[in-house]
Parts: C-alpha cells; sequence; structure tokens
C-alpha cells in the first residue's frame, strides 16, 4: 500500500466485491466561491420521495440533486423532515419499524430503495456522522478500523487508522493514546473520532445529521473547518438548524419546511435574495 | 410584601415533620427485614455450627449414626445440577433473548411471546416439578437422574434468565448500533462485537441470580421424585442424585434433635455457596458500572 505525500491512503480498490465508482478521486481544490462553478456530477438524487411514519408523511414529494464535491446544507425548523430526508440517503431509517419510503432516491446509477440495493453495502459507501458524538465504547485505533476490517479491508489498518485520523484533524491529539478508550476524548475530540471513523471506509459521500449541535462554540469552529476540508475528497450533505452554519460552510442550501422542500439554490443566493417568501421569513428569524 | 405574606402559609415545620416520619417509617421497615434475616442466620449457626467440618462435607447421610452423618452426595448433586442446569439455561436463554431484542420483528407475535416469557417466570416452582415430571421422568424415561432433574431447573430458570438478558440488551444506547450500522455493519456483526460485549456483565449477573435461585429450589425435584435418601455421587448425568434442599428437607422430617442440627448444617453448607454466588453478581455489576463509560 502506497502513501502518497499527505500521509493518506492510496483509495483504489481496497474493498474487494464493490464496482469502482466514476473517477471522482482527481484532488483538485475547486477555486474560491465567487468564479467557482457548479459541479455538475450527480451523486444522490432524490426523485419525488415521499417519507412516512405510519401515516404521517414526513417527507413529502422531494425532488433534490446533491452535487459532487459540494457540501449541501439541508436547512428548516424542528420536525420539517430534514434529518428524515439525510437518513434515507443511506437507509438508515429502516431501523424505523413503521418508516416506508415512495418515489425513487438514486445514489448514482442505483435506486437506493430498490429491493436489489443491499443496505449494508451502501452504507459503506454512504457514512454517516450523528447527531451526538457515538463512539464505541473501545480504543480509538479499534474506533477507526472496526469498520474497514469488517468491510474486508486489504490495506495495512495502521496506515488507514492514520489517514482517517489527519482527515479528520485529530491525529496531532492521539497519536500517542490511540489505544486508549474513545470516552476519554472531549466531546469535539469525540465527534472528530466519529467523523474519522466513518472516513476511514473511504465513503463517497457523507451525511452529517446536525454534527456540531452537541458540541461548543470552538469544537463546532473545528468541526466547520474540518468539512470545508472534506469536501475535496468527499460530498458531504449537512443538516443543520443553525442557519449561520449553513451559510458558513456549504455551497448549495435546501430550505425545507413541514415536510416539503420549499427552495434550493446556491448557498449565497440563499442567504441574500432568496426566492421564496417563507425561505425569506425562515432566514431572517421571523419564525422558526 | 404583604400580599405574599398573605397568600402563602408555608408551614414548614410540619412539612419536614411529614418527611421525617415518612423517612422513619422506612427505616424501620428496612430494619425488619434485616433483623429477620440476622435472627435466621444466628439461629441456623447455633443450631448447626457444630456439625459443620471439612469431614461433614465429605461423609454421606446416616440414619444409624446420624452424628457420623454428612452431604457429600447431595453437596455433588447440587454441583451437579448447578453446571448442567447453567450448561443447559444459559445458552438458551441468552441466545432467545438476542433473537427477542435484536432480530425478531416488532410485531403482535413478539409481544405475545415476550408477555408469556413474563408469566412463565411467575408460575410456581412446583408447576415446573410436575411439568419435569411428565416430560423428561415419564416421557423421556429419564428417571430420576440428575439429567431429568436439571432440565426441570433449566425450564424453571429460563425465564428468568431471558428477561435478565433482554433487559441487559435493552440496556445498550442504541446508538451504538446505528454506529454499527452506519459504517456498513450487518446485524450479527453489530450484535457480536458492540451489543453483547456491552450486556454480557449485565447479563451474568441475571444468570447468577437466576442460577442461585435453582440450586436452593427443593419442591420441583420432588416432584420427580428426588426425595431419596441416596448415599453415593453421581458418576454420570444419568444417575441418580440427591440435593441439599432435598437432604436438608429429609432431616427436617426425622424426630431426633440431632437430625434438625444436622438440617441447619446442611443449611450453612447452602448459604456457602448461594452468598458468594450472590456476591460475585453483585461485584460483576458494580464493576460494570464503574466501567462503563457511556
Amino acid at each position: 500500500m502506497a502513501a502518497t505525500q499527505e500521509g493518506m491512503v492510496n483509495v483504489t480498490a481496497d474493498f474487494p466485491g464493490t464496482e469502482r465508482r466514476p473517477s471522482v478521486r482527481s484532488v483538485t481544490p475547486r477555486p474560491a466561491a465567487p468564479d467557482r462553478t457548479p459541479s455538475t456530477e450527480i451523486v444522490l438524487r432524490a426523485d419525488h420521495l415521499t417519507i412516512r411514519y405510519g401515516s404521517f408523511a414526513a417527507v413529502r414529494d422531494v425532488s433534490l440533486d446533491i452535487r459532487a464535491h459540494e457540501v449541501t446544507a439541508i436547512i428548516g425548523p424542528s420536525g420539517c423532515g430534514k434529518s428524515t430526508l439525510l437518513r434515507a440517503m443511506n437507509r438508515m431509517n429502516d431501523f424505523v419499524p413503521s418508516c416506508a419510503a415512495e418515489g425513487r432516491l438514486w445514489y448514482r446509477e442505483r435506486n437506493v430503495y430498490d429491493p436489489s440495493c443491499d443496505p449494508v453495502e451502501l452504507r459503506r459507501q454512504i457514512g454517516m456522522v450523528f447527531q451526538k458524538p457515538n463512539p464505541f465504547p473501545k480504543s480509538i485505533y479499534r474506533n477507526v478500523a472496526w469498520g474497514a476490517s469488517i468491510n474486508g479491508y486489504q490495506g495495512r489498518l495502521d496506515d488507514l487508522v492514520e489517514s482517517a485520523l489527519k482527515q479528520a484533524a485529530l491525529w496531532e491529539e492521539v497519536k500517542d493514546k490511540l489505544h486508549q478508550n474513545a470516552y476519554a476524548l472531549s466531546g469535539g475530540q469525540q465527534q472528530r473520532l466519529c467523523i474519522a471513523r466513518a472516513i476511514a471506509l473511504q465513503p463517497d459521500v457523507l451525511l452529517m445529521d446536525e454534527p456540531c449541535s452537541a458540541l461548543d462554540p470552538i469544537a463546532t469552529a473545528r468541526v466547520e473547518d474540518l468539512i470545508d476540508q472534506l469536501k475535496t475528497r468527499y460530498t458531504v450533505v449537512l443538516v443543520t438548524h443553525n442557519m449561520q452554519q449553513a451559510a458558513r460552510v456549504s455551497d448549495t442550501t435546501a430550505f425545507m419546511y413541514i415536510g416539503e422542500l420549499v427552495e434550493v439554490s446556491d448557498t449565497n443566493v440563499m442567504f441574500t435574495n432568496p426566492h421564496n417568501r417563507r425561505t425569506h421569513d425562515y432566514i431572517t428569524g421571523r419564525f422558526g | 410584601m404583604s400580599t405574599v405574606t398573605a397568600q402563602f402559609e408555608p408551614r414548614l415545620a410540619r412539612r419536614r415533620a411529614y418527611g421525617a416520619v415518612f423517612a422513619g417509617v422506612c427505616l424501620f421497615m428496612t430494619l425488619v427485614g434485616m433483623v429477620v434475616l440476622v435472627v435466621l442466620l444466628v439461629n441456623v449457626a447455633r443450631d448447626g455450627g457444630r456439625w459443620v467440618s471439612w469431614g461433614f462435607l465429605d461423609r454421606f447421610p446416616s440414619r444409624l449414626t446420624p452424628e457420623e452423618s454428612g452431604v457429600k452426595s447431595a453437596l455433588f448433586g447440587t454441583l451437579w445440577l448447578m453446571f448442567m442446569t447453567g450448561a443447559f439455561a444459559v445458552p438458551l436463554g441468552m441466545a432467545a433473548a438476542v433473537y427477542l431484542h435484536e432480530y425478531a420483528p416488532r410485531n403482535r407475535m413478539t409481544r405475545f411471546i415476550e408477555l408469556n416469557i413474563a408469566n412463565l417466570a411467575g408460575v410456581p416452582s412446583i408447576v415446573y416439578g410436575i411439568l419435569g415430571m411428565t416430560i423428561f421422568t415419564r416421557m423421556c424415561s429419564l428417571g430420576l437422574s440428575v439429567l431429568a432433574g436439571a432440565a426441570t431447573l433449566s425450564l424453571l430458570v429460563l425465564p428468568t434468565v431471558i428477561i435478565a438478558s433482554r433487559e441487559s440488551l435493552a440496556a445498550v444506547p442504541d446508538s451504538f448500533r446505528l454506529a454499527a450500522y452506519g459504517v456498513g455493519a450487518t446485524r450479527w456483526q453489530t450484535v457480536r462485537a458492540h451489543v453483547l460485549p456491552a450486556a454480557i456483565p449485565g447479563m451474568l449477573t441475571g444468570v447468577i441470580l437466576a442460577m442461585s435461585r435453582a440450586i436452593g429450589e427443593a419442591a420441583p425435584l420432588v416432584v420427580i421424585g428426588a426425595l431419596m435418601f441416596i448415599t453415593s455421587i453421581p458418576k454420570s448425568p444419568m444417575d441418580d442424585f440427591t440435593a441439599l434442599p432435598i437432604q436438608i428437607f429429609n432431616w427436617m422430617d426425622e424426630p431426633e434433635i440431632i437430625f434438625q442440627e444436622l438440617a441447619a448444617a446442611a443449611i450453612i453448607v447452602l448459604l456457602g455457596i448461594l452468598l458468594p454466588m450472590n456476591a460475585v453478581a453483585i461485584g460483576i455489576r458494580a464493576w460494570q458500572q464503574h466501567k462503563k463509560a457511556w
């Protein structure tokens, strides 16, 4: 396993039995915001997606494109369905017994809700970071390495752990205590460890469900910086109820309200000149 | 200011007095239990203490020379029962709990099964004795063997083991399961690597407490026919056996005072097994709570 100059592991075909994705791995830093050309590659596409809990439709007829190597923020007041939509993208809603989806949700050329789509395989490629840091009650090393080892990772685990922790900006803080229990870390460090754990699977997409809501402002700032770096390698979908956070880190913002997708646009446009009246009211703090 | 004094009448002294009375009543209730237990232990130790010795553990019971009696057959019978019951009930109970909590769909059938297991835990032990007699002693022709006894006691403890194991699984935070699924784990990988390690100390505590109840049981063994005078130790699971509670029951039945004292001595031996088991269970629980990071 050859390590590249940044100490990162080469990411080609380390996992057996997974077809190669179209090459989205060329790491060219995109130009700064004003003159950026939006990526045209669609990674995830919700197509008239409705998600119900029993008879209650939490997400109603949502159509949304997630573009590669962008941070897409989904904002909206509590209960608007943004987390439900996010958790649909890697089938984490499967664990809610009454939850059912209609419509289509495309991950590249596959329909996520098609019976032929294996959620276990899907989740290897679409990683998840949860609202509350939830490391395993094991060592820091095991936390990062476990997902890769159960998925048949062929490379050297030590290299992978180091690379993932470096990408998660945690390596310097933990390199001397990799075998300590993860719960000895602070909340912010635990959350970056959870990000490292997701990255270690070399996913295509990272789903983040209000990843900073349990963190203090300094830890939040670190995670936000991290999200900004991560988008060069991964496609990030971020659910947040913090509008400033969406404005700071996202490229595209989607605003949801009572299960419906009200508006999607370039983040700059969304926060300066929203098209929709409800978006305007929400962003200016008139409700929510 | 004046309106405040007009609208509230705090009566603090009276409220505190009620509190003190309640605390006193609770303390008294606690002491009742403690005192009864201490009196019981002292009484048993006074009656049987002088008969307890290593020789008492190594001799067989004798009707003709009671002062030469011992509990060897009963002690070995109890140990056989304990290990065999454990060998049956622990894997069965834990596996059933894992299925019910981690795999079974949350539907009416599962709830029905769980409700019935909870009911079974409340069924009197003598009923299990009758069941054991019918199934194991008669239908399976196991007679009065250690196997029949252990199988009967397994039925008795199984509901308790399942319930304790299931509660222990339920105490594992869902965030671990979601985290494992989130990195592409299958259900078994999740259960094996994260749920079971977190749940096993609690399961063990429940298992030990259930087992200590089982080896103190006399009624189901009496029903399957173990109320016999036996002066040999079982060599195989198919051999006849007796157990400490039965030996105690036997001796209590004799009119002479010396047999009452021997029964008390056998009770001390039984407590000598039970109390350390319970101490281990409490120890595991304390260790787990101390270790638990989440």
